[in-house]
């Protein structure tokens, strides 16, 4: 079975929102990375059949997102930013260090299945560099402690973070002190990140 | 309105100016067309003329301007506009071009030295043409794995591919499988299939044709020739009626490649990968090379043609004329079909000469009704009748025409079929008559729309299928009073009555001709049923018909003569008035009328037939009825097979096989459905010994009635003695087919009304407009057709059969066609998933499909597109020919499923 059967009824109810079937593809695709948290080749299939394409056709169309995934991911996907504010603020050595701390490579997935980690361009938070998204959503100034720290959490459990590919109708809520905006002089750093570790490094 | 004014409907020029030179385009027409026709040729890859635009390459970038100052836009997309300039060679178009081309050709590889598109590549020319000589990318191009299997034909090598659309639009949009599409995105984007879904289109190969780089290869040519090597023809495709033109391509007395022409009547420059690739089997080495003769029991020997000849000649010569049958001829030349018909009829004086092997239409059908062409059928706004067989399977170019006509002109299709088709989804309305009901349905179709009142035309209700019944009160009162009638017209047919309706209210909305596409629709029913509901559509006002027969240059053979109780010219045997010039010009006239295929297998079978000669014919895996075809050809003294290929009959009966021309290897003509005569050329010559078709009927002719063909030495004399004596071919002259070499000639039209209002059936009394009941009234080996169904109720458990051809089987041809030779489907046996919640079997279950006649072996599948009550077989399935089921002559075939 493609989709399981509460997601057969879900997808006829989205179906139904649309003039014609054919629209609908995009709300399905989601309903089905939701389900397997990637697009399974049995579901683009089904999704074809409801409505009325080819899976050529679907396959096609999914692969313009990026978001869309055809191959298994673990249940966190991280997108560190290595784009150019992320660049200054630290964002290669922040991906080399997760590099690290996981044992995977970019594109990887951790033995356990729990992390993908990724290499993102521009996530448009540049003033929250470096930083980087966990299933999408942000967390921002992000050290080399932050991420390990980041990283118990997720195998801990102890983030309300849902699994790759679950839609979610709640929108991201972002701590006080990390929203984005004008910071307030008595938070600003003195320096990035790399800055701080290029001279503890040159000290030691 | 003054006389300046235009009509409505006439066109008016637009007038634009082109690199400071005025000219006139049509209105809506794209910039790109109209500088073409006008001598300015723009650079392109993506647009193609078949195609919509879509404005991928960029490379026909020109500056137009429109009163705001010149700027770059792509021509092909740019519909002409009153005053339009357009600069195609500014220094900012050329820049833009150069420029575009740079890009093209960054991640292009350079491998044109080993490409199969080098020399006759777009890209190629137009970087020598337009581009920048020289590029300044220096970082690695993009890699993909070289060349991947697209499909069994179709190889695709992404790294040359420059993301034009053309092949995956062609798939969507002309094709209608959109099995292949852009992959990933940016400067991943690919063009691919779905995983594990090959590229399975009939029409495949015409993204080969039409890629403008070589990304896309074809197998039987891969690595074949280079352009330089290759000579061409324009020929006609001859696999299957509608008589597509081709380029045949040639090189050291080989054919190596069939590219589809552009004829704008017949195939727009498509073909189904069966036309394309059909040429392997010509290159086969089985092919027959020189005449063989054998005794019963014994082996094959290789003679020469005199020996060969001479005993068929000495044994035409012993028998009496009504002794001597011959069956098929499809496959000829007009030229060759004309001379075996005279050899036949006007030389031995045989009339028992078939050319249809009970698989097609009543020659009185296909000669005497107003014929239409694809042209008629595919006229913007018209109404189109799908009576007979899935043109998908088994007309792949008509099916491109047809689902272009219905797709993008308005054309309503009605479709009155066993069965779903390839164009189901398009029908505007789709009936099902129950088997046997069909000329019912017609009769009640044809009573509705004429009492349909024609007021209502220019109504809300007009042509809208969804229109629904009585938009006021003297209107509704109409409706009900057509209901009635409707209600009785339609009882019994098993068909749905407010589609009924609607179809009748389309037909009598029909603005313009109704074209009739009539065929069989399943070899499992007779004829007749067809055939007498064509009758009854030829009540309708200005109706037009297109036979959907399927063998190739069949039309052709009836026009020739081909079919028993007809002479060449559409003349009936009995008719000595119009025969006239035929008698000056034959020796003599079969005395009495003959026996068409099933009546010839029959008198062979009770060994009546001393002579049984088979023109490429294959009458165990293609005539309706196994059974009798196997006792006629153990039954005939002397079987003689013309043949390119030994086939399961000619091994299993012949005894003198002689080898004949191929398609590509004799000159010719070639009649198709629409009665379109276009040229076949030779390209390369004949393996072996084998001869033109013709001339060994010359031949033949020569020995047994000194002088009765000695001037007929060529296709040329022969198609001038044929126009002579033929009136409807009598505007086939040498001249004129040259000066119409592409699209080839009409056969002057049949728009007579036909004989005193009705149309007379070989072989029975003239009829009125009812249906009729079998052709061959006498009754065959004890009982058999006493067992066969009948129209009745279908008795428990037991299906009708529906035997129905797919575009792929195990034809001889194909059998030695390298590329189609695992494409053949193996036998199913689909049912309506309704019909099988009764049953213990289930989808996939390996089955025996039983009839009172014969068994065969096929998978059950379910199909909606089979109706609940009947059972579907492919027609010639690998090693499960369904003719075992069938019995000629038979109303109807019931079949039980068992489990084996």
């Amino acid at each position: 079975m493609s989709l399981s059967e509460a997601n057969e009824a879900l997808a006829a109810e989205i179906i139904g929102w649309f003039p014609r079937p054919r629209s609908a593809l995009i709300p399905l695709l989601h309903l089905a990375q939701e389900q397997d948290g990637y697009l399974t080749d049995d579901a683009m299939r089904r999704v074809a059949e409801l409505v009325g394409a080819t899976p050529a056709e679907v396959k096609g169309t999914a692969g313009f997102y990026e978001m869309f995934r055809f191959e298994p991911v673990g249940s966190y996907m991280v997108n560190v930013c290595t784009n150019i504010s992320c660049l200054l603020w630290g964002g290669e050595e922040l991906l080399d260090h997760a590099c690290e701390t996981l044992g995977v490579e970019v594109g990887g997935t951790t033995d356990d299945g729990m992390i993908t980690l990724e290499e993102a361009e521009c996530i448009a938070a540049c003033t929250e560099a470096p930083c980087l998204q966990v299933n999408y959503r942000y967390r921002g100034r992000v050290t080399p402690d932050d991420f390990d720290r980041l990283v118990d959490d997720l195998r801990a459990g102890r983030l309300d973070i849902p699994r790759h590919g679950a839609l979610s109708a709640v929108r991201q809520s972002i701590p006080a002190e990390r929203l984005a905006g004008v910071v307030p002089p008595e938070q600003a750093r003195a320096a990035p990140v790399w800055l701080e570790r290029n001279s503890v490094e040159a000290a030691s | 309105m003054t006389a300046a004014e235009p009509q409505v409907g006439e066109e008016v020029a637009v007038e634009i100016e082109v690199d400071g030179i005025a000219m006139q385009a049509r209105p809506g027409e794209l910039l790109i067309a109209a500088c073409e026709r006008a001598g300015t040729y723009i650079p392109r890859f993506c647009y193609h003329p078949r195609m919509s635009p879509v404005g991928m390459c960029r490379m026909c970038l020109v500056e137009v301007d429109t009163g705001r100052g010149f700027s770059l836009q792509p021509s092909c997309m740019v519909p002409v506009s009153e005053g339009m300039k357009v600069s195609t060679a500014s220094e900012a178009a050329k820049k833009a071009q150069d420029g575009v081309l740079e890009f093209l050709l960054i991640n292009h590889p350079l491998d044109c030295p080993v490409c199969d598109k080098g020399g006759e590549c777009p890209l190629q020319d137009q970087t020598m043409a337009y581009g920048p000589g020289e590029t300044r990318f220096v970082e690695e191009k993009r890699h993909f794995t070289k060349p991947i299997a697209i499909s069994e034909t179709v190889y695709l090598d992404r790294e040359r591919c420059i993301l034009c659309d053309r092949c995956t639009r062609f798939a969507d949009e002309v094709a209608g499988d959109a099995l292949i599409h852009f992959m990933g995105r940016g400067n991943h984007t690919e063009v691919n299939t779905f995983t594990d879904e090959p590229f399975a289109s009939y029409f495949s190969g015409n993204t080969v044709q039409i890629c403008p780089v070589g990304a896309l290869t074809a197998a039987p040519y891969r690595f074949k020739a280079r352009p330089w090597d290759l000579s061409e023809t324009v020929s006609t495709a001859w696999v299957d009626s509608v008589g597509a033109r081709v380029a045949v391509q040639a090189s050291r007395n080989r054919v190596l490649r069939v590219l589809g022409a552009d004829a704008d009547a017949v195939n727009w420059g498509w073909l189904s990968d069966k036309e394309r690739f059909g040429f392997e089997a010509l290159n086969s080495s089985e092919r027959l090379s020189a005449p063989a003769v054998r005794q019963r029991g014994a082996a094959w020997r290789d003679v020469g043609w005199g020996e060969a000849l001479g005993q068929i000649a000495a044994a035409l010569g012993e028998a009496p004329p009504e002794r001597v049958a011959v069956l098929g001829g499809a496959r000829l030349t007009n030229e060759a079909q004309y001379m075996w018909a005279k050899l036949a009829k006007g030389v031995i004086g045989t009339d028992n000469v078939d050319a249809q092997l009970g698989d097609g239409l009543d020659p009185a059908i296909v000669l005497s009704l107003p014929r239409a062409t694809i042209d008629d059928a595919c006229r913007p706004g018209g109404t189109v009748v799908l009576m007979g067989p899935d043109p998908k399977e088994e007309l792949g170019a008509l099916y491109l025409r047809l689902r272009h006509a219905v797709v993008n002109d308005g054309v309503k299709l009605i479709e009155v079929t066993p069965g779903a088709t390839g164009l189901s989804h398009l029908a505007q309305h789709t009936l099902r008559p129950r088997p046997g009901t069909t000329a019912q349905l017609a009769a009640a179709l044809v009573a509705t729309a004429e009492s349909s009142p024609a007021a209502d035309r220019s109504g809300t209700a007009a042509d809208s299928g969804t229109a629904s019944r009585g938009t006021g009160a003297a209107g509704a009162s109409d409706a009900d009073s057509d209901a009635t009638n409707a209600a009785d017209g339609i009882a019994g047919t098993g068909v749905d009555r407010s589609e009924f309706e609607a179809a009748a209210r389309c037909l009598s909305e029909a603005s313009d001709a109704v074209t009739v596409i009539v065929g069989r629709a399943s070899l499992a029913e007779p004829a007749e049923e067809v055939e007498a509901a064509a009758i009854e559509l030829t009540a309708l006002p200005s109706v037009k018909f297109l036979p959907a027969l399927r063998r190739g240059n069949v039309v052709g053979a009836l026009e020739a003569g081909l079919s028993s109780e007809w002479l060449p010219g559409r003349v009936r045997l009995d008719d000595a008035e119009s025969a006239e010039s035929l008698i000056d010009a034959w020796p003599r006239m079969p005395e009495t009328a003959g026996l068409d295929a099933a009546g010839i297998l029959r008198a062979a079978a009770r060994g009546d037939i001393d002579v049984l000669v088979l023109l490429g014919a294959d009458p165990l895996n293609d005539f309706v009825d196994r059974d009798l075809a196997y006792r006629g050809l153990r039954g005939a003294s002397l079987v003689v097979a013309v043949d390119l290929f030994m086939n399961d009959s000619s091994s299993l009966a012949a005894h003198v096989v002689l080898p004949a021309a191929g398609p590509t290897e004799c000159d010719g003509t070639f009649t198709n459905l629409e009665g379109r005569v276009s040229p076949m050329s030779r390209k390369v010559t004949p393996p072996g010994t084998a001869r033109p078709d013709w001339m060994i009927a010359a031949d033949l002719a020569e020995r047994h009635e000194p002088g009765s063909a000695s001037d007929l030495d060529s296709p040329e004399a022969i198609r001038a003695e044929l126009a002579r004596v033929s009136n409807p071919h009598r505007l086939i002259t040498e001249q004129a087919l040259i000066q119409n070499a592409l699209e080839g000639m009409l056969l002057e039209r049949s728009d007579t009304t036909g004989e005193a209002g009705g149309w007379r059936r070989s072989g029975r009394p003239t009829m009125g407009r009812s249906p009729v009941g079998r052709t061959e009234p006498e009754t065959g080996p004890a009982g058999r057709e006493d067992n066969a169904g009948t129209r009745e109720e279908t008795p428990d458990g037991a299906f009708r059969l529906v035997a129905a051809r797919t575009m792929y089987d195990d034809g001889v041809m194909l059998r030695h066609c390298p590329s189609s030779r695992g494409l053949a489907p193996a036998a199913t046996a689909a049912v309506n998933p309704a019909d099988l919640d009764a049953g213990s079997l289930g989808q996939g279950a390996a089955v025996r499909v039983v009839s009172d006649f014969g068994h065969l072996e096929a998978t059950l599948v379910t199909d909606l597109g089979v109706p609940p009550g009947s059972l579907r077989v492919n027609w010639l399935a690998p090693g499960a020919p369904a003719n075992a089921l069938i019995a000629a002559g038979a109303d109807a075939t019931m079949v039980k499923v068992e489990a084996r």
